[in-house]
């Protein structure tokens, strides 16, 4: 903390990738930085970042960006193909596709964002306390994971917002209700392979208890595998909502969620092409990008199969 | 899903001579266990199925009574469905009614659950199998040799295809595959099961009309089934193909990392008996697990995929009987799905146990 | 991707080496039809309300009085009864049946048989009963009031109804006539063969059951001894396809010769494509308005007039629901006796505004249930749009069909948008519906009754002019009340009747004489030929 980089002569980078750091935060960020090399190098996953940087610039700007309302309708001028006008065309009710995906943007990042936030959350603490307690508490744990593992996902998710009502919200409970006990499995595992470790018996020895063992010695350690399995799951979690969206249990009208636009543009898929492909198109570059992200996150983060 | 259940019960010590007879009781009593625990998940899952019946504001009444019926119709039919009774009384009626075989008649086709089952999960079964089977043909074979050329012109391709067989919503690539393959150049048979001319020609054997045609020996219904399965079971298959190729590929990189490949290649044996001898030969196990659990999902019926090829499979059964609060048929229609997924778990643990040198 | 699925597929494809015949067209003397079939939960005629299972039993079965698929104009016709007569007091109309005819199971048609359907309608009491109890027949007392002597049968009614409303109900499906020996032999315990009938059949009409597989297909084979005359099209098969653009794909492929729910974009793609034809019914089913008299700013009836010209009529059936949908504002179908041409209302931003204005009605939300269909939301979405502009604001929740039918009975949609289908050919089928609910408390429970779940209090002399509708015998009179009452419903009823529906039918050019039933009844396929 005390020494300041820029007051030595070394450089920045020379600082951040010294094999003898000086302080913990040092090495901590010397990691980081590694790790960010590494992944520059990913062409692939530069360039998911790069998508996914220019769709929150989308999303936080939206208003700004978008042509036209997202809302107004002109039926008249239902339909029309991509033009200067329009350029990704106007829909069934005449409204520009392309401000419509534009405002969609805050939607789909919410939707992914909280998702991806709850269900590992969920799975962490089940799949740990599973683990780390083991005995009684891990079968009855493991035997309610397994129950939702073995359950028709969409039925779950469909039965639950079909409860509480449609609305994004719900949609979102219902994808990390259905979500989480995959990442509960692999918390589970990740547990059982250090609970034994040298260093949580020489907290225990130090007193940690049970606890705080599991929040400051067990959780960081699941927590990077958790993450290359959210990364990947990105995509998923966008086209499970797109599925509950074309089924109509998403977002409500009139707003401009992805999914839903593609069921509306389903009807008009033959001769009206446009209507359904662009926000499929998004939907796809966005499940890519997130993709391309999580496969370069894996090599960074998952120290199995990443360096050869 | 990489992890199985095996985890739980720790590394399986190596019998020693005298420990057998302590080993072979132990064994007993951890199939005793999985019994036990197997059963107590699909209770787990009825329960949750039934519960979510009950909670869902979806009157199944009127699905019976429809729009138009009286107060009285409407009540004679709810005291009729048994639903003036407390909900623990439902649900053991329910449970003892199971347990004889007897899933109830759904109120969505009139027709007794088991029947509708027997009807509709062929469909699935037939499309989910034909699709898996594509998906590990095409899958495995890319997957390995993608491994073996880390960052080769194919460890690229098979990521793009994988990557984007992820991020393609399916009923858009449905609908584009059936106007083109059907509508446009003419070359497989459109959504249906089969042609019209063969409906209902080959004698019921399976409910799978590939087999049941060849059991009857009808080539041409044989075909004509197998025009139309063909594209909804490569959509399926290209998407259990991206995610198959992408396990296998990890699986291989951490094998050909190990030590004893090394070891292989330093002893000079060839590239080929490396990957295909001692690799895959070890990455198999935890590939039949990610097999399993594939084939498992598509079981659970791809609704969409269902929806778009007008394919008459339990997906579509469950969701609309679901959203008509036709709980008998969710129920039934659940406990298959969550019995196969269950069995699949359950044998892919035991293919671990025969399969792993180390539990012998 | 491309250059990925494309191999694989086209290697897989040519394998097949093209199947053959499975791409010919459609067999000269079978029928194929796409359709969305995966309402049917029974085809029972004293149990079926549903519009694809009526479609089955009308051609399974015959009535006493059928329509004429080749002249819809000319209304019911004698079918399985030769004639009637009223009695001099109009309480009482007797049937004289038709003889040599025979049921599917070669046993003959008899006035017994007639009489007995009739009965077992009332006694079971399913939804669809309402059609005959409403002649005053109870389970007690109809063995009284429906009786048969030889090859005669006598209703005996509470009322000296007009003789059009007793003959167009008995057109309804509900009053088909089954076998009562066959269905006897199947029945269970006091299910007067209910569950047997679920799923069988023993009518006497055109066609016989071949097969009924739920969601999947329903198939029909001649009946070779049909009195009419054995139908030229041996076999029907009814597929189910629930995408509209499959249906479409498999009529330009030839592999059906009708396609049945065609969105009005298939539509217009069809029409122009070679050898295909589309044909045009009006059906009975209106689109309406519900506004909900409990939601106290809909109660408004400033807020009520407003509403009427919140609807972009021309605009929305110019597009979305163009071809699919006609504007039409009154509460009977055009094709019913009593029908009201004029359409009152147009779409006045403006107008609405200034309604508003002078009632000093500043604004407000409204959240209301939709249910998921395509054109529902559309139209929820341009009023929604239209509300906006005069300061109203309507947050749309989608629901599936059942959630909110379960919520409109029970008087919680504010506004609702959907369909309301006639059950049975006569005028009253609305009138008494939308125009009639004698108790307007929650306590009365009239959840049948449209204008119960809208809490509309119908004004007691509408009431009374619908009940007195039924009793006029002279049609022409008959016909001017209807008109007067819906006149009067124009000018006050917060249920707002806005469009009506049309059947696009897609067709081979070859197939002749199709017939969707129109406005009063449903599909036929006896007359239905293939030409060349």
């Amino acid at each position: 903390m005390s020494e300041s980089p820029i007051t030595r002569p070394q450089s920045r980078r020379e600082w951040l990738l010294s094999d003898a750091p000086q302080t913990r935060r040092q090495a901590r960020l010397g990691a980081i930085y590694q790790g960010w090399l590494t992944f520059r190098a990913n062409k692939l996953a530069m360039f998911g970042l790069i998508i996914l940087i220019l769709l929150i610039f989308m999303a936080v700007f939206a208003p700004w960006l978008a042509p036209q309302s997202p809302f107004a309708q002109n039926l008249a001028g239902r339909l029309q193909p991509p033009s200067a006008e329009h350029w990704l065309g106007t829909d069934a009710l005449g409204r520009d596709i392309l401000s419509r995906l534009i405002h969609g943007s805050r939607i789909t990042l919410f939707i992914v964002g909280t998702v991806a936030l709850i269900a590992p959350i969920i799975g962490l603490f089940i799949g740990t306390v599973a683990g780390f307690a083991g005995g009684w508490v891990d079968q009855v744990l493991m035997r309610i994971t397994d129950i939702f593992l073995a359950f028709p996902k969409l039925i779950l998710a469909l039965a639950f917002v079909a409860a509480l009502g449609p609305s994004i919200g719900n949609a979102v409970l219902a994808l990390a209700l259905t979500a989480w006990p995959p990442y509960a499995r692999l918390a589970r595992a990740e547990t059982l392979t250090i609970r034994h470790a040298d260093y949580i018996a020489a907290a225990r020895l130090q007193g940690a208890g049970p606890l705080r063992l599991l929040i400051r010695h067990i959780w960081p350690l699941c927590i990077s595998s958790l993450i290359v399995r959210v990364a990947l799951d990105m995509a998923g979690i966008i086209l499970s909502a797109a599925g509950l969206g074309f089924l109509g249990l998403g977002a409500q009208p009139p707003m401009p969620e992805w999914g839903a636009m593609i069921s509306d543009g389903r009807v008009y898929i033959l001769d009206h092409w446009w209507v359904a492909a662009m926000p499929g198109l998004a939907i796809f570059i966005v499940s890519l990008a997130f993709n391309l992200l999580g496969d370069g996150l894996r090599d960074v983060l998952d120290p199995k199969g990443a360096k050869e | 899903m990489i992890d199985t259940n095996t985890g739980g019960q720790g590394p399986i010590p190596p019998a020693s001579a005298p420990d057998r007879r302590a080993a072979r009781k132990r064994r007993l009593r951890s199939i005793a266990g999985t019994v036990l625990s197997l059963a107590l998940t699909l209770l787990g899952l009825l329960l949750v199925t039934f519960i979510i019946g009950r909670v869902m504001p979806i009157d199944p009444v009127l699905k019976v009574v429809g729009d138009r019926a009286t107060q009285a119709q409407y009540d004679a039919a709810y005291q009729a469905m048994g639903l003036d009774q407390p909900l623990v009384v439902q649900f053991f009626r329910y449970l003892t009614e199971v347990l004889t075989g007897d899933f109830g008649r759904s109120i969505s086709t009139g027709q007794p659950v088991i029947e509708d089952i027997k009807r509709v999960f062929p469909a699935t079964l037939e499309l989910a199998t034909l699709g898996t089977l594509i998906g590990v043909s095409i899958g495995v074979p890319l997957g390995v040799i993608a491994a073996a050329r880390r960052g080769g012109i194919i460890d690229q391709v098979a990521r793009v295809v994988a990557l984007v067989g992820y991020s393609m919503p399916i009923f858009w690539l449905g609908l584009m595959g059936l106007l083109l393959f059907y509508g446009i150049l003419g070359w497989v048979g459109g959504p249906g099961r089969q042609g019209i001319i063969y409906d209902g020609m080959v004698p019921h054997v399976t409910g799978m009309i590939l087999v049941d045609s060849l059991i009857a020996g009808d080539w041409g219904a044989f075909r004509d089934a197998f025009s139309h399965i063909i594209l909804p079971a490569s959509l399926l298959g290209y998407f259990s193909l991206a995610y198959i190729s992408r396990m296998t590929r990890s699986f291989m990189l951490e094998q050909l990392s190990a030590e004893y490949i090394t070891t292989g290649r330093v002893k000079g044996l060839s590239e080929r008996a490396v990957i295909w001898r001692h690799a895959f030969r070890n990455i198999s196990i935890p590939l039949v697990t990610v097999i399993a659990l594939s084939f498992g999902s598509l079981l659970e019926g791809s609704v969409l995929t269902e929806i778009i090829f007008s394919w008459p499979g339990l997906g579509q059964y469950i969701t609309k009987t679901l959203l008509a609060g036709d709980m008998n048929a969710v129920l039934g229609g659940t406990v298959v799905v969550g019995t196969c997924f269950i069995g699949l778990n359950l044998l892919s643990d035991l293919l671990y146990r025969v399969l792993d040198p180390r539990s012998k | 991707m491309k250059h990925l699925l494309t191999p694989r597929a086209i290697l897989l494809a040519s394998a097949l080496a093209i199947a053959p015949a499975a791409y010919a067209e459609t067999p000269a003397d079978t029928l194929v039809i796409a359709a969305t079939i995966d309402d049917i939960i029974s085809l029972d005629p004293a149990q079926t309300f549903e519009f694809s299972g009526n479609d089955v039993n009308r051609n399974t079965y015959d009535r006493l009085v059928d329509f004429d698929p080749l002249d819809m104009e000319a209304g019911f016709k004698p079918s399985l009864a030769e004639s009637w007569e009223m009695s001099e007091d109009g309480m009482s109309i007797t049937f004289t049946m038709r003889e040599g005819v025979t049921f599917h199971s070669g046993n003959p048609v008899r006035a017994e048989d007639a009489a007995w359907s009739l009965q077992r309608v009332v006694k079971l009491n399913k939804t669809p009963a309402f059609i005959l109890t409403q002649f005053g027949f109870t389970p007690e007392n109809v063995e009284e009031k429906i009786t048969f002597d030889g090859n005669k049968l006598t209703l005996n009614l509470d009322k000296a109804y007009a003789q059009s409303f007793i003959l167009n109900c008995l057109t309804a499906m509900v009053a088909s006539v089954v076998d009562k020996e066959t269905v006897m032999a199947n029945a269970e315990g006091e299910d007067f063969g209910n569950t047997w009938l679920n799923t069988n059949e023993a009518g006497s009409g055109a066609f016989e059951l071949a097969a009924w597989r739920p969601n999947e297909a329903v198939q029909l084979i001649a009946y070779e001894d049909y009195w009419r005359g054995a139908s030229e099209m041996k076999r029907v098969v009814v597929r189910n396809v629930p995408e509209s653009s499959a249906q479409r794909l498999l009529l330009e492929q030839g592999d059906i010769d009708a396609a049945r729910d065609l969105t009005p974009t298939d539509v217009e793609a069809l029409s122009e494509a070679e050898g295909i034809k589309i044909q045009n019914e009006p059906r009975g089913r209106i689109l309406y308005m519900g506004l909900n008299q409990k939601d106290e700013l809909l109660s408004n009836p400033a807020v009520i007039e407003a509403m009427k010209y919140l609807v972009d009529y021309e605009g929305i059936t110019n597009s979305f629901l163009k071809g699919m949908f006609v504007t039409h504002q009154s509460f009977l179908p055009q094709g019913y006796l009593g029908e009201l041409k004029e359409n009152p209302w147009t779409y006045d931003v403006e107008k609405a505004k200034q309604i508003l204005a002078d009632a000093g009605i500043e604004g407000g939300t409204v959240t209301t249930k939709i249910r998921d269909l395509r054109e529902y939301i559309d139209v929820a979405q341009t009023l929604q749009g239209a509300m906006a502009e005069v300061g109203l604001t309507l947050e749309i929740e989608q629901m599936t069909g059942a959630q909110v039918l379960d919520a409109y009975r029970a008087r919680e949609v504010p506004i609702f948008l959907g369909e309301w289908g006639p059950d049975y050919s006569d005028p009253n089928t609305n009138a008494a519906t939308f125009a009639y609910n004698p108790d307007n408390s929650d306590e009365a429970k009239a959840t049948g009754l449209l204008a119960w779940r809208n809490a509309y209090a119908v004004p007691t002399e509408m009431g009374e002019a619908t009940e007195a509708a039924t009793l006029e015998q002279d049609s022409e009179k008959r016909g001017q009340m209807y008109r007067d009452i819906q006149k009067q419903y124009q000018a006050e009823a917060p249920i707002i009747p806005l469009f009506q529906r049309i059947a696009n039918t897609g067709l081979q050019e070859n197939v002749q004489n199709w017939n969707t039933g129109g406005a009063v009844t449903s599909v036929m396929y006896h007359q239905v030929t293939k030409g060349e």
